[in-house]
C-alpha cells in the first residue's frame, strides 16, 4: 500500500492532484456529494501483502463507482480521500503489520469525486504462519461517529 | 463405534426428518455406521466438539473457525447459493421505519444462533447501538418465538434468520415490520469432516455434489432445504474465517 497526500486544493468540485508517497500521482475531482451506505450491506475486499486489490464484492464495486476490471490489481489507496490524514493509514498498517486487527472510520473517495463513509475493519490473512494478504470489511457507521471522525481528521490533515 | 454426525442446532424443527434421511445416505456412502446426534444448544454441541466426539458436522459459520483452526476439520461442501442473512424486525405497529430510528435501552429478542446475533448487532450500529446500551432478552429456541415476543411487546427488536422469516406464515410476517435485511452473501453454513475422516473427503464431496443429479438425491436435498451442494476448498474456508474474524469483537 502506498501512502499519498493531496498536493492541490480539496474544495468541493475542485480538480486535485493526489501524490502517492512513491512519487506517482493522479488527477481527481473532489466533490461534496455523499453516497449513503446501503442498508444491510458489507463492503468486502482482499489485497495481497503489498496492498494491491485481489478480490472485491459487488457492494465494493457499487460504492466505489469503478468497474470491477478497474479495481482488481489496483492499490487499495485508489479509494483514499484527500480529507483522510496519513496518520490514520500509518496506524492501520502498523497494526495489521503487527498481526493485529485494525478498525476505524474512513472517508473513501469515489471515482466520480464524491465520497462515502465506512467503519472499516482490516485483518491480516495468516496461512502457515505467513501473512499472505489482508481482508477488509466495511460497514455502515452511525452519523454520530462520522461527525466525530471528520472533526478529528480535520485536525490531522 | 459409529462415526458421529451432528448438525448446527439452529436448523428449523421441520428439517429434523431430513437430517435423519441424510444421515442414512451418509452411512450408505461411507459404507460404515453413522450416528446422528442432535444437540439442543450451541454450548452442548461445542463441548462435544471440544471432547473430540464429532466426526462430521454441518456447522454454523461462526463455529467454522474453531473447527478448522483448533480441531483440524476440513471443509467439504456448503449449500449452493444459500447464505446466512439476518432480518432486523420490529412489531408492525412500532413507529420506527429504519434502524436509525431505534434508541438505546431497547430490548433485543434473539435465538442462540451466533452468526445471526453477530450480524444483527452489526446492523444496529448505524443507530449507535451496541451490547453496552441494549438489553438482550433471554434467548428463545426458534425464530417464530422471536416474532411472538415482538408481537407481544416483550421485546422491541428481533434478529431473525432471513430464510426463516421468508417461511413464516403470512399472518406472522404481517405482525412484523422489517427495518433491515443483510446482504452479506459470504457467511454460510458448511459441512466439515474431522481429521479422522479427512481421507474420505473426496469420496464424500463427489457423492454430495452428485445428489442434485437425480430425483432421489434431490428429495434428500429438499428435506434439508438445500438446492445443491457446492465444493468448499481450504481457501474458501480460510476466507470465511477471516471474514468472521473481521466482524467479531470489532
Amino acid at each position: 500500500m502506498h501512502d499519498m497526500k493531496a498536493a492541490g486544493g480539496a474544495d468541493s468540485g475542485n480538480a486535485t492532484i493526489l501524490t502517492y508517497h512513491d512519487g506517482s500521482s493522479r488527477h481527481v475531482v473532489v466533490t461534496e456529494i455523499e453516497t449513503p451506505f446501503p442498508e444491510g450491506r458489507l463492503i468486502v475486499s482482499r489485497t495481497d501483502p503489498a496492498g494491491f486489490i485481489t478480490h472485491c464484492n459487488p457492494a465494493f464495486v457499487e460504492m466505489s463507482g469503478y468497474r470491477l476490471d478497474e479495481i482488481i490489481g489496483q492499490p487499495h489507496c485508489l479509494l483514499r480521500h484527500p480529507d483522510m490524514p496519513a496518520a490514520a493509514f500509518k496506524e492501520l498498517w502498523q497494526t495489521v503489520g503487527g498481526g493485529k486487527k485494525w478498525h476505524g472510520y474512513v472517508k473513501n473517495l469515489r471515482k466520480d469525486g464524491g465520497y462515502y463513509w465506512v467503519y472499516a475493519t482490516v485483518v491480516p490473512n495468516v496461512r502457515d504462519g505467513r501473512v499472505v494478504g489482508y481482508t477488509s470489511v466495511r460497514r455502515k457507521p452511525s452519523r454520530t461517529r462520522i461527525e466525530e471522525a471528520a472533526a478529528l481528521y480535520r485536525t490531522l490533515v | 463405534m459409529p462415526w458421529q454426525f451432528t448438525v448446527s442446532p439452529d436448523f428449523p424443527p421441520d428439517q429434523l426428518p431430513g437430517w435423519y434421511v441424510f444421515n442414512t445416505w451418509l452411512q450408505r456412502t461411507l459404507g460404515e455406521p453413522v450416528h446422528l446426534e442432535t444437540y439442543l444448544d450451541f454450548p452442548t454441541q461445542r463441548a462435544a466438539i471440544a471432547a473430540d466426539q464429532i466426526d462430521l458436522i454441518y456447522a454454523n459459520p461462526y463455529d467454522a473457525a474453531m473447527l478448522v483452526r483448533d480441531k483440524g476439520f476440513t471443509g467439504v461442501a456448503r449449500p449452493d447459493g444459500k447464505s446466512d442473512e439476518v432480518v432486523i424486525a420490529v412489531a408492525a405497529n412500532n413507529p420506527a421505519t429504519r434502524v436509525e430510528d431505534l434508541r438505546p435501552g431497547l430490548r433485543v429478542a434473539s435465538t442462540q444462533d451466533p452468526d445471526i446475533n453477530m450480524m444483527g448487532m452489526i446492523l444496529l450500529e448505524p443507530a449507535d447501538l451496541s451490547d453496552a446500551n441494549v438489553v438482550h432478552q433471554p434467548c428463545v429456541s426458534g425464530y417464530a418465538l422471536v416474532a411472538r415476543d415482538l408481537a407481544k411487546g416483550v421485546a422491541d427488536v428481533g434478529f431473525i434468520l432471513a430464510d426463516a422469516y421468508d417461511r413464516f406464515s403470512a399472518p406472522l410476517r404481517a405482525s412484523l415490520k422489517v427495518l433491515a435485511r443483510s446482504q452479506i452473501h459470504d457467511v454460510r453454513h458448511v459441512f466439515l469432516v474431522s481429521p479422522r475422516l479427512a481421507e474420505r473427503r473426496e469420496t464424500l464431496l463427489n457423492a454430495m455434489l452428485a445428489l442434485s443429479n437425480d430425483a432421489i438425491g434431490r428429495d434428500i436435498l429438499n428435506g434439508l432445504h438445500i438446492p445443491a451442494w457446492e465444493a468448499v476448498e481450504q481457501e474458501d474456508m480460510e476466507f470465511m474465517i477471516d471474514l468472521i474474524d473481521t466482524l467479531a469483537e470489532a
